[in-house]
């Protein structure tokens, strides 16, 4: 049976996690892989929790909604209680951990990343995070290959910017290695 | 052959992609959630092309704007949701009354009233069939995927020129939203259809008279062609009359005249249904639920199919009433209380026993919902 990677990607709005779940499904696509990519609304979108949902799967994708994610991010401390509990056995949460303090999860196996702070500091541009984010997820899940994750990064990014993103996602993808089991 | 490449987009602008692909030129709306990516890309698209755009004052304007551009010979399309789709409907029995070809994308939230703009919903089924007053024929088609809103979006232009109807497509909040990888057709493999154009000269022309394909011809207005157009019930010549015999003559090949071509306008889906004991009967993103609960129960061992239609209106009666007759029941999934669950019903009422799965909390129906409903059946 193939596997369906549900994942889900919060944080606040303004965060930029939507277009990092359009770029994931995107990378997706490039693989050849078949993906779903839906997003929440309302007043989430302004300021609030807010999260972007991307399914991958081999097969076809008939229930088009993360009905327990396999994989979460987490990227401010609202989001990372709302959605905290509800991860897969055995899943991945990836934290924030320049912003989240005291996160825990015992089903999951948590990896703490300080991305805002290495997006900040070593890329050199906060906007960056979630692209370093993104890169530390397909990093830790493979779920996509390195190069469609770039490609789709790319593809999306605005002229001018690719150098930054591009360090975004190295910083992203190292930091993914140390934690790869 | 050129095989074009796989794509990640929204069912909106599948929609919107497939409205240019058929030939749409023109487009009037007010942008409202759901629905307002249409608007959006069309108002960027059309211009390129030669088309026009026209953001007008109201969903009553629009509808309106879109029936005289029709008339002019453009393919053309409005976009709405909730609040929006009540406001049109008056022009929408214009169409009907008037044989004015157009199509309306309905992206369905939560109602009723404002309700719920960013809440999905399948709320509008009996409103796309009886939202305007008076007996008129309507045809609706149903996506479940983005792929199909763009292809289905094709066919509702060419329902609305061929049949000279109003045509819905209906979505979903769900399906209009969601990015799906799609592979969209080369514009050579995409079938277009044209209303049919007079064959007489101006002096000759009677503009609702039919012969045995009971669509009449359409002259395009400022080509020569003088004709009058009304809501009132008129004659071949295309004014009013209140002649009793001539009243039910128009409203006759009215209400026939989509029955003769049933066979080209029905179209549905089955999977699994060949040995199925229970038939689950589901449209739109519920159908994806409804698949997904099928695939699941067949493993576990439980014979179970899925009867999804594609036309919702008119409703491919025979092919569920075939299928009904052999099984013990059927179930009906639906993000309202109960509206399609109606027609199921008295379609299988005498041959199953029928059962409603209704939500309509903003929330879809999901897979486990369905497959305790089946097991609740069985």
């Amino acid at each position: 049976m193939s596997k369906r990677w549900e994942f889900r990607l919060s944080g606040t709005g303004g965060q930029g996690l939507i277009t990092a779940g359009i770029i994931l499904a995107e990378a997706a696509v490039l693989a050849g892989k078949e993906v779903v990519q839906s997003q929440s609304y309302g007043p989430e979108a302004r300021g609030g929790a807010s999260k972007a949902e991307v399914i991958i799967d081999e097969k076809q994708i008939n229930y088009p909604k993360v009905v327990i994610p396999n994989v979460l991010l987490a990227m401010s401390p609202q989001p990372a209680n709302k959605y905290g509990s509800e991860i897969k056995e055995n899943g991945l949460i990836i934290i924030d951990s320049s912003l989240i303090s005291d996160f825990n999860n015992e089903k999951a196996r948590v990896v703490e990343i300080p991305i805002t702070k290495l997006a900040k500091e070593d890329v050199g541009n906060i906007l960056t995070a979630n692209i370093l984010a993104l890169s530390a997820v397909v990093g830790l899940t493979k779920v996509v290959d390195f190069e469609y994750l770039k490609e789709a990064v790319l593809n999306r990014i605005p002229k001018g910017t690719e150098e930054l993103n591009i360090k975004a996602m190295e910083i992203g993808w190292q930091w993914a290695e140390k934690h790869v089991v | 052959m050129t095989v074009n490449k796989a794509r990640l987009i929204q069912g909106n602008q599948a929609c919107a992609e497939g409205a240019i692909a058929a030939g749409v030129t023109f487009f009037a709306g007010y942008p409202i959630t759901p629905s307002t990516e249409i608007a959006e890309i069309m108002s960027e698209e059309l211009p390129k092309i030669g088309g026009k755009f026209i953001q007008m004052e109201d969903e009553i304007g629009s509808m309106a704007c879109i029936l005289g551009a029709s008339l002019t010979g453009k393919k053309v399309l409005t976009a709405s949701s909730g609040p929006g789709i009540s406001l049109k409907q008056e022009a929408i029995g214009y169409a009907s009354m008037a044989e004015i070809p157009c199509v309306i994308v309905n992206v369905q939230r939560l109602g009723p009233s404002t309700g719920g703009p960013t809440s999905t919903a399948q709320g509008d089924i009996m409103q796309a069939r009886w939202g305007t007053h008076g007996d008129h024929p309507i045809i609706a088609l149903c996506p479940a995927t983005v792929k199909e809103c763009f292809d289905l979006t094709v066919k509702a232009v060419n329902f609305a020129e061929k049949f000279r109807t109003p045509v819905y497509v209906l979505l979903d909040e769900i399906i209009g939203h969601m990015r799906e990888k799609v592979i969209l057709p080369n514009k050579e493999d995409i079938e277009i259809v044209d209303r049919k154009r007079p064959s007489t000269k101006p002096g000759d022309y009677k503009p609702y008279r039919t012969d045995e394909s009971l669509i009449p011809e359409m002259a395009d207005y400022g080509t020569g062609y003088k004709w009058h157009v009304t809501g009132l019930h008129h004659d071949e010549t295309g004014f009013p009359t209140t002649k009793p015999a001539l009243v039910e003559k128009l409203m006759n090949r009215l209400m026939s005249k989509l029955d003769k071509y049933k066979e080209e306008i029905l179209l549905w889906q089955e999977e699994s249904t060949d040995d199925a004991e229970v038939l689950i009967v589901a449209y739109g993103s519920t159908a994806r639920s409804a698949l997904d609960a099928v695939e699941k129960l067949r493993e576990a061992g439980i014979k179970v199919g899925l009867f999804r239609p594609i036309t919702i209106w008119p409703f491919p009666e025979e092919a569920l009433a075939r299928l009904a007759a052999n099984v013990k029941g059927v179930i009906v999934p639906e993000m309202n209380y109960g509206q399609l669950y109606l027609e199921v019903e008295r379609i299988c009422k005498d041959k199953c026993k029928t059962s409603g799965l209704f939500k309509a909390n903003s929330e879809p129906i999901t897979p486990d919902e369905i497959i305790a409903k089946v097991r609740e059946v069985l």
